[in-house]
């Protein structure tokens, strides 16, 4: 197979990528306009936008190509930090009902 | 014989330490940022989420038309402009200098018209009222973590935009190398990613009923 050939055939399976990213994007709008509760509403948004994401990482961003230990490094750590952001949620829920923490 | 002579010795016969994860440092820098960006978004949307929750008059100012159609082509716009980019990087790749010189033209045309819907975006919030600190509707914070958030990206968009430019010339003068093309298509692949992020979470969540 040529140069020419493969690069084509490469392109094919970003075009396929292309097409989910934005089904997935209209998906999103059918769903903000759906009466869902707001935690679910949240937990569709995040999970779709994390599809999304993921597969621009792996496919437009190649990282799916690259040696796997260039993932572990990067992936999980990011995860981490960003799990680690959620420690806010029990200040923010205070602040609405106005509670004080109990002593 | 010394450390420093062994390491001399070492060095001059082709013993320097293979590259991390056998991909260029520049990529490896490019990749290090990448994360570090992730995360500062992370932070920006998490601060917008503890702010929104704790809120109970948080506004959902978004109609269908204009706003959410809009942000519907600026999506549209951004996720095409990560197609026109990976269509450059396979020429790059495959030394077809004029046209990943085109396809990155391209990038960077798509990448100012989403600056420009952005902009109108704004002028129509602005038009009814919201400022950082002020809006018609509610929490007064709205305007803050809006501007913020949606103007990282833009400054985010706009700084790739200057980038791509500057990157596919020296590349068109023989200065770059298609790694170079690569390596900023990576940056405009994140920015696309983000905006997965800010869609749903600042203008979907947000829509007016």
């Amino acid at each position: 197979m040529d140069s020419k050939a493969k690069s084509s055939a490469g392109m094919t399976t970003y075009y396929v990528i292309y097409v989910g990213i934005l089904a997935i994007a209209a998906l999103q709008v059918v769903f903000a306009y759906q009466h869902t509760e707001g935690a679910a509403m949240l937990a569709r948004m995040l999970v779709l936008a994390i599809i999304q994401a993921g597969l621009g990482v792996m496919f437009f961003m190649h990282l799916r190509d690259e040696k796997r230990g260039l993932l572990l490094a990067l992936i999980p750590a990011t995860v981490f930090v960003l799990m680690m952001m959620n420690v806010i949620w029990s200040d923010s829920f205070r602040l609405i009902h106005m509670r004080a923490f109990p002593k | 014989m010394s450390e420093a002579s062994v390491a001399v010795g070492g060095h001059a016969a082709g013993m320097m330490e293979a590259s991390p994860f056998a991909i260029p440092s520049k990529k490896l820098v490019m990749w290090l940022f990448i994360i570090s960006d992730a995360v500062t978004f992370g932070a920006m949307l998490f601060a917008y989420g503890y702010v929104r929750n704790a809120s109970p008059d948080w506004p959902h100012p978004f109609q269908f038309s204009p706003s959410i159609v809009n942000v519907m082509l600026m999506t549209f716009i951004l996720v095409t402009s990560s197609l026109t980019m990976l269509i450059a990087v396979n020429h790059a790749k495959t030394g077809n200098k004029s046209m990943a010189m085109r396809w990155t033209y391209i990038t960077v045309a798509l990448g100012l018209v989403f600056a420009a819907l952005h902009i109108r975006e704004w002028m129509g919030m602005i038009g009814q009222g919201v400022r950082p600190f002020q809006n018609p509707w509610g929490a007064s914070l709205f305007g803050a973590t809006f501007f913020s958030i949606t103007g990282l990206h833009l400054l985010h968009v706009v700084g790739g935009v200057i980038a791509l430019t500057v990157v596919a010339m020296r590349y068109g003068r023989g200065r770059y190398t298609g790694d170079d093309i690569e390596i900023w298509g990576l940056y405009w692949h994140f920015v696309d990613l983000v905006w997965m992020f800010v869609v749903p979470l600042v203008y979907l969540l947000n829509v007016a009923r």
